[in-house]
């Protein structure tokens, strides 16, 4: 049972991009369309999932100190495994990411899940953790890359939605739109979160 | 090859293809070290300095070492090691030449190895196969471009501290928004080159 309450933690409670605020530039740079976002989610889902059950195997061979380094090593090596094979099976999706596919080993929520979670617990709990953890920031790209695809171009998956007349706010599908939705829908949380909390007192 | 290429790259990299504003490389130390000004500078300085270093030794890295063996689809690892390598032995020579400085840097420096702006300019000078002069002033221009862009947003930030902001746009959010109109600030420089 522990295994789904992981998963959800990381998915929810612990949500990677609006509660622990990781991994900030591929969310920014890859949310053009929803179909973007989710490819960039589901690859950072691979890799966490990988590199977390990986180095909760070694965490015991590890030496304390030159622990970072070797966990560099890990992730690096399971991003261009990972890499390689979307190269082979979606040519697409991999061109539209282009740069950002190898800038996953930097991307901060795999290391911090990495020292945080898998360095401490078991192999089945760690993938579990980049599992949850993987998944929500894929819904969070999700997110953003669907407001944006919708208000930017109009489109949802690349779908017209509104016809011909619809004007489509360019801005949005512009690095200022990026800024500007995650800025409003981080505003919009913590709003969300004081009237729950307010809702609580009350009671 | 010429200067006026090397210029255009030079302007391309500090104001149209920004590392922040346009790239989205970076964000991390942006948001994260720009709530003064003096360690948005400082932090500044070290990234310019360790990209800068990071462009020369994985152009030689690539070129001289993957390239002859043709493992070229090992350049995510072998530049990653390489910046790791180079950031810990930036922080040596820091630590023993200048201590006041080292001092002023103090957990900024190790964290560089993780700002993507470093890995993310080493694969974009080898995607755009430039010569190693053309990697220099690609890696210099990129790494002042993030200076210039910190330093700007610190500046920002401060003033925001003393403002009256709505209490759910407190912190992270207001910050965000005001990329975003830097970014479109930014945005103006589009027709430039």
């Amino acid at each position: 049972m522990k295994f789904f309450k992981i998963v959800f933690n990381g998915l929810k409670t612990e949500n990677p991009t609006f509660v622990q605020l990781l991994g900030m530039c591929p969310t920014l740079a890859v949310t053009t369309s929803a179909i973007n976002g989710v490819g960039m989610g589901l690859a950072t889902t691979a890799v966490l999932i990988g590199t977390n059950m990986v180095i909760s195997a070694l965490k015991s061979i590890i030496p304390d100190k030159i622990r970072i380094p070797a966990y560099v090593v890990v992730i690096a090596t399971i991003v261009t495994i990972v890499g390689l094979m979307m190269k082979v099976y979606v040519p697409e999706l991999d061109k539209a990411l282009g740069l950002f596919i190898p800038l996953i080993v930097v991307n901060c929520i795999i290391l911090a899940r990495a020292e945080a979670f898998a360095s401490k617990n078991s192999v089945i709990h760690s993938m579990a953790d980049g599992l949850g953890n993987g998944l929500g920031f894929a819904a969070a790209l999700f997110l953003i890359g669907s407001i944006r695809e919708i208000l930017g171009a109009g489109s949802w998956f690349g779908m017209s939605l509104f016809g011909e007349a619809y004007q489509p706010a360019l801005i949005m599908i512009l690095p200022p739109g990026a800024f500007l939705l995650l800025g409003s829908l981080m505003a919009f949380f913590n709003f969300m979160g004081s009237k729950k909390s307010a809702k609580k007192e009350a009671k | 090859m010429n200067t006026t290429s090397l210029f255009v790259i030079f302007i391309s990299g500090i104001l149209v293809n920004n590392f922040v504003m346009s790239r989205f490389l970076g964000i991390c130390p942006f948001v994260g070290v720009s709530k003064q000004v003096e360690t948005a500078i400082g932090m500044g300085m070290a990234v310019t300095f360790v990209i800068t270093l990071a462009s020369i030794l994985t152009y030689l890295v690539h070129y001289l070492l993957l390239v002859p063996l043709e493992i070229e689809y090992l350049q995510t690892i072998a530049f990653i090691l390489v910046i790791a390598a180079l950031v810990q032995f930036v922080e040596m020579v820091i630590q023993k030449s200048s201590p006041s400085l080292y001092k002023a840097l103090g957990v900024y420096l190790p964290l560089i190895t993780t700002n993507c702006a470093v890995l993310g300019v080493t694969i974009i000078n080898i995607q755009e196969s430039y010569n190693l002069i053309q990697t220099i002033v690609n890696g210099l221009s990129g790494a002042l471009g993030f200076a210039f862009a910190i330093f700007l947003f610190a500046g920002i930030r401060e003033r925001l501290e003393l403002s009256n902001i709505p209490s759910v746009f407190k912190g992270f959010p207001i910050a965000l928004i005001t990329a975003s109109l830097m970014s479109i600030a930014f945005l103006g420089f589009v027709g430039l080159v």
